[in-house]
């Protein structure tokens, strides 16, 4: 009120005024925003871009927690590339699983998404049931029941045996731990196909029937309809479980402890050895930007890459 | 095809296949029912000779003094907090982002964005060392703390997306009724965020509840393990002798999850199909 009635008696004097409460009330909305976000503000100094920093740093050291860290410039980067064979066991341990579970998890959720996107009674019950699996992600009980299921008694061999072949203890033969490891993934496509799902009744109905009048059939639908409607999805889902496959750790650490002979030895799990079996900070640091790095440059490639395949209806599809 | 036919292959060839899905569980589920000489004996056989809760008694009562009673606690413990935990900072921050203007939120929202995708084995050492150097390691607060400071950045982001959903005529009208802007908050966006609410409130619990790796670094003593710990322990392929109560915990480390998938299925499906978040 103050503040309008000078308004009409002295032009020059609400300048002085206004200044300073815009000044002030500025200085207020900057403190009141900053309270608000201040618990992830701190989190993220603290816990995240902190940690992150010294993370970098401690990666030129050799540092075991008990005496301080002592700098021994790129060392560690260099004894991991040249001197460590079990490092680049866990990267290739680690890529074979990343390529093979993850392109089958994702073509496997989409083929099921298919068949669920139907108004047939009961298809929700069965969603329901395909997606239990997922539920229960990375627990020690699914680890634990993995290895007594694919054990040399459980029942995956007993089943084989009515067939007549050969058993093996799937986990501990180094020839099929990975694929046992694989496999448990796959079964676990609920979250994937779930997106899936809700992309394709996205799809308009018409473009199916416009393109069946033209006399598409089936198969010619899926790729030049279905597959292009969803790419942005496909790409979504591309990103997410393949920076999951990255860091996965439970699996192999409950199921296979890494062996046979290191051929499960995941990048995550030997990793967690440096660091907290053998207390080698430093070397472990190294480790984490590398994978950092590693993960970084595969989304890179993706989201570079989604240009030419990724599909977006609002630029009109390029 | 004649449709009738082809409903009944599909019916035929989905629910055959949701046998195999679910058959590891439900393996596991008789197993720990099963007398302990037939687990392995008639391994494929899914029916009992007869159904037991032995294994459930004596694997409830854990090993020396520490029973599963003591996990389950621990667990219920540390996955409230963090439920607890996750439901107000991402809320308050969610608001921030999602109604204030302040200097750098567009860099603030950026980085926010960055950390989702970040993985967590790059701040895995130095955190631990950051908890080593409080004096926390051995004790929850590892565990819960993070989830306070918004810990979860797909959280956040949930929120906002759902925060920017609500009109904001509503806020309008709640400052022109003198409201302060923390009251905008607690009386008329807070409300109307049930349903993300409850979402987060889901997830952190699933997320928490099978965590392994982080009790795995954090905790030593048994006293303080969660459930995730004390199977492990109980399952430990180098001394486990007992398989009946290993499968008799096992069912039940996974019992809440199943319960609390069961009522809130809606919301999960929901939230994993319009964000992304993973089950």
């Amino acid at each position: 009120m103050n503040g309008e009635s000078q308004v009409v008696t002295n032009n020059g004097a609400i300048q002085k005024k206004i200044k300073p409460m815009t000044w002030q009330s500025d200085l207020k909305r900057n403190i009141v925003g900053y309270a608000f976000i201040s618990p992830w503000l701190i989190g993220f100094i603290g816990y995240i871009l902190g940690p992150m920093i010294a993370s970098l740093y401690l990666s030129f050291t050799d540092y075991d927690l008990l005496s301080s860290p002592t700098w021994i410039g790129a060392e560690n980067y260099i004894n991991l590339f040249t001197n460590d064979e079990r490092f680049w066991t866990a990267l290739k341990v680690t890529f074979v699983f990343v390529f093979i579970s993850v392109p089958l998890k994702l073509a496997f959720a989409l083929f099921v998404a298919m068949l669920f996107n139907k108004d047939y009674r009961g298809v929700g019950v069965y969603r329901t049931i395909y997606y239990v699996p997922s539920i229960i992600g990375g627990s020690v009980a699914v680890a634990v029941m993995w290895r007594e299921l694919f054990g040399m008694n459980g029942p995956v061999n007993a089943l084989l045996k009515l067939f007549g072949i050969q058993s093996s203890n799937w986990v501990a033969n180094p020839d099929t731990a990975l694929s046992t490891l694989i496999l448990l993934v796959i079964w676990q496509f609920g979250s994937p196909m779930l997106i899936f799902l809700a992309g394709l009744k996205q799809i308009p109905k018409e473009l199916y029937e416009a393109a069946a009048v033209d006399g598409a059939n089936k198969v010619h639908q899926f790729f030049k309809i279905t597959i292009p409607m969803l790419t942005p999805i496909i790409f979504f889902n591309l990103v997410m479980q393949m920076i999951n496959g990255f860091m996965t750790f439970t699996q192999s650490f409950l199921v296979t402890q890494g062996g046979p002979m290191d051929r499960t030895l995941f990048y995550a799990v030997y990793l967690y050895e440096k660091a907290f079996a053998h207390f080698q900070m430093g070397y472990a640091s190294a480790m984490a930007w590398i994978l950092l790095i590693i993960v970084a440059t595969f989304t890179a490639i993706i989201f570079k890459s989604s240009s030419s395949w990724v599909y977006y209806e609002s630029e009109g599809g390029k | 095809m004649n449709p009738t036919i082809r409903k009944f292959s599909f019916h035929l060839f989905v629910a055959g296949f949701a046998l195999i899905m679910i058959y590891p569980i439900v393996w596991t589920i008789v197993s720990s029912v099963k007398p302990e000489s037939e687990i392995f004996r008639k391994a494929t056989s899914l029916i009992p000779s007869e159904i037991l809760f032995e294994n459930y008694a004596s694997g409830w009562a854990g090993f020396g003094s520490f029973s599963f009673g003591l996990f389950f606690k621990n667990s219920a413990f540390v996955t409230s907090m963090v439920v607890i935990g996750a439901l107000i900072s991402s809320s308050l921050v969610a608001f921030g982002f999602a109604r204030l203007q302040f200097r750098y939120k567009k860099l603030m929202f950026a980085c926010l964005l960055a950390t989702i995708m970040l993985p967590m084995q790059v701040t895995l050492i130095p955190q631990y060392i950051l908890f080593d150097k409080l004096g926390w390691i051995n004790t929850f607060y590892p565990l819960i703390v993070p989830a306070f400071l918004g810990g979860i950045p797909f959280f956040i982001f949930l929120m906002i997306q759902f925060i920017r959903g609500i009109p904001r005529e509503l806020d309008e009208a709640a400052v022109i009724d003198g409201c302060s802007t923390f009251g905008i908050f607690w009386r008329i966006i807070l409300p109307l965020c049930t349903p993300a609410l409850v979402t987060v409130a889901i997830f952190g619990f699933m997320w928490t509840w099978d965590d392994f790796l982080t009790p795995l670094i954090y905790l030593n003593d048994t006293e303080l393990y969660t459930v995730a710990l004390g199977l492990k322990m109980f399952a430990d392929p180098s001394s486990v002798t007992a398989w009946g109560p290993m499968f008799a915990m096992s069912v039940l480390s996974l019992l809440p999850q199943f319960i609390v998938f069961l009522i809130f299925q809606k919301y999960l499906v929901e939230g994993i199909s319009t964000t992304g978040l993973k089950g």
